[in-house]
């Protein structure tokens, strides 16, 4: 098992999440983030001083999967969130000890 | 028959001026919304307690001593229920000029307009001390405004009360019409002494000493503000021509409301231009500030000016304003809304130049006039605040600073969102 940790653009959410139940994922968790990488912030103006806005705001989506579906959910999440511009975000993969579905008891690949 | 008709001009002149001092008084509204557009979303409630406090402190106030200050008009209005209908209509008989000649009204209309004008002067204040003083502090303040400071100034300019018995405001030909100095300066005085002693909210200065934008929290409730000062300052101005019962007296309300909604459209297109020209961006806030400095420029005397010097005028206030809150943050003044900007510099300029349009008056009488409401309004309130500085002291502590103004000092946030229900 899999847990995908992926930071996107806002704007992308619907057509990440289209592209994921497409490929047959059944759930996701979304977080609104805020953070800097390449991007960094940018300077705004009010009453004629400057302030920086150092973190933008990102979604932070988690995705659980069963370790062969990897391969498809990073392709169908890197072409449903590419721009081409700087800012599209980032994905980290890292191994899931167990899962457990909270109502049944159920455990491991079975409670994605 | 004639006293029917005086009868029927005390009627419309009482309602004129009653009418006019509810729209003064709804300008405490816009000055609340302002002002809580303004600062940030934790002292929000707070800036609402205080502007709606302070309106209800500066009427009382007023009532019990400040009109008797002002205007003789007898300590806690003692007498003004009286009606004598035989005396007033011997009044308007011994008038001179007749028909029309000046406004006969109640007394009561009186008090209740001149009322609404304390609690604007006071409103000015609360802005720019904003986010980091005391409640308390500003509320006993308003106390010693609303009863000695703002009256005796009052009573030179608008009474006949002679400056410490040395020269009189009409001697000099000092023309305030609605209060560009009597009020909005005045104002801005105590409000620049407060924030002197008070000092800049934590943040807004770097250690290099460059100015921080501490951005506001509503820009939207800001703008409403504006609105309703806009609509308000008709009566503000339109009412303090005191009568509306003759031909003249008509025309010359239209007029004012004309000049002062021309100055309001050209300060606000001053402040555009300027912005754009300074920062080349649109920024709203100092927008709505040249479309407030148009208004109180045009107070001094907006009778006079035809409505092409009108907007001429808010022009270059708009322009004013926007270089003068720039100039303040550059010289460590934190003023959260620009009142001093708005109320004290262009309040300057308003009394200024009503000799380009005002006959009688003159550059000299009107600076005269000027310096002398600024060092009295001045030098008292600097003098209150350094007292309750002594005393009490002006400002929250650091921590009180950062957590908000809500929640020491009203104990209510405007916006909560970790409650529990129940």
């Amino acid at each position: 098992m899999k847990l995908i940790t992926v930071i996107i653009k806002p704007f992308k959410l619907e057509d990440v999440r289209e592209a994921l139940s497409a490929v047959g994922i059944q759930g996701i968790t979304v977080t609104e983030v805020k953070g800097f990488g390449r991007q960094k912030g940018h300077t705004e103006l009010y009453r004629g001083a400057e302030y920086v806005v150092d973190f933008l705001p990102k979604l932070k989506l988690e995705i659980a999967i069963q370790d062969e579906m990897l391969g498809i959910v990073l392709e169908a999440v890197i072409d449903s969130a590419r721009t081409g511009l700087i800012g599209d975000g980032k994905i980290f993969v890292t191994k899931i000890e167990q899962a457990i579905r909270i109502r049944t008891g159920e455990t491991g690949a079975d409670a994605i | 028959m004639e006293n029917n008709i005086h009868a029927l001009q005390y009627a419309l002149d009482t309602f004129y001026l009653l009418m006019g001092g509810a729209f003064v008084m709804w300008m405490a509204a816009g000055f609340t919304m302002l002002e809580s557009g303004l600062v940030r979303s934790k002292n929000t409630t707070e800036i609402l307690t205080k502007n709606i406090a302070l309106y209800a402190i500066a009427c009382t106030v007023y009532l019990l001593v400040g009109y008797q200050v002002m205007y003789d008009g007898g300590y806690m209005l003692l007498g003004i229920t009286d009606l004598n209908t035989d005396t007033i209509l011997n009044e308007f008989a011994l008038r001179e000029d007749g028909f029309n000649g000046a406004a006969i009204y109640s007394p009561a209309a009186d008090f209740f307009f001149q009322t609404v004008f304390v609690a604007t002067c006071m409103s000015i204040v609360s802005g720019a001390i904003a986010e980091r003083m005391k409640l308390w502090v500003f509320l006993s303040f308003a106390i010693v405004m609303s009863a000695i400071i703002y009256p005796i100034g009052g009573s030179w300019g608008w009474g006949s009360t002679e400056v410490l018995g040395l020269f009189s405001f009409e001697s000099i030909g000092f023309k305030d019409f609605a209060g560009s100095g009597i009020v909005h300066m005045v104002g801005a005085c105590a409000a620049l002494a407060g924030v002197l002693l008070l000092g800049p909210r934590i943040g807004k200065y770097s250690k290099e000493g460059h100015a921080r934008a501490i951005p506001g929290a509503n820009i939207p409730l800001a703008t409403l503000g504006t609105f309703i000062l806009w609509l308000g300052w008709f009566g503000f101005n339109g009412a303090s021509v005191l009568k509306v019962s003759d031909i003249n007296s008509a025309h010359t309300v239209a007029i004012v409301f004309l000049n002062t909604n021309a100055a309001a459209a050209g300060g606000l297109i001053g402040a555009l231009f300027m912005s754009y020209l300074k920062f080349r961006k649109a920024d709203l806030t100092m927008i709505l500030n040249g479309a407030l400095a148009g208004l109180v420029a045009i107070t001094a005397s907006p009778d006079t000016p035809t409505p092409l010097l009108a907007t001429c005028i808010g022009l270059v206030s708009g322009v004013i304003v926007v270089l003068s809150i720039v100039g303040l943050d550059k010289i460590k003044i934190d003023d959260p809304v620009g009142a001093i900007s708005v109320h004290g510099c262009v309040g300057i300029f308003g009394l200024m130049v009503v000799p380009l349009s005002a006959e009688g008056t003159t550059f000299l009488g009107q600076f005269i006039g000027m310096i002398t409401l600024l060092v009295w309004a001045f030098t008292t309130s600097f003098a209150v605040w350094w007292v309750l500085k002594k005393v009490v002291g002006l400002r929250l502590s650091a921590t009180e600073e950062y957590q908000g103004a809500d929640v020491s000092e009203c104990g209510i946030e405007a916006y909560p969102e970790f409650t529990q229900g129940n």
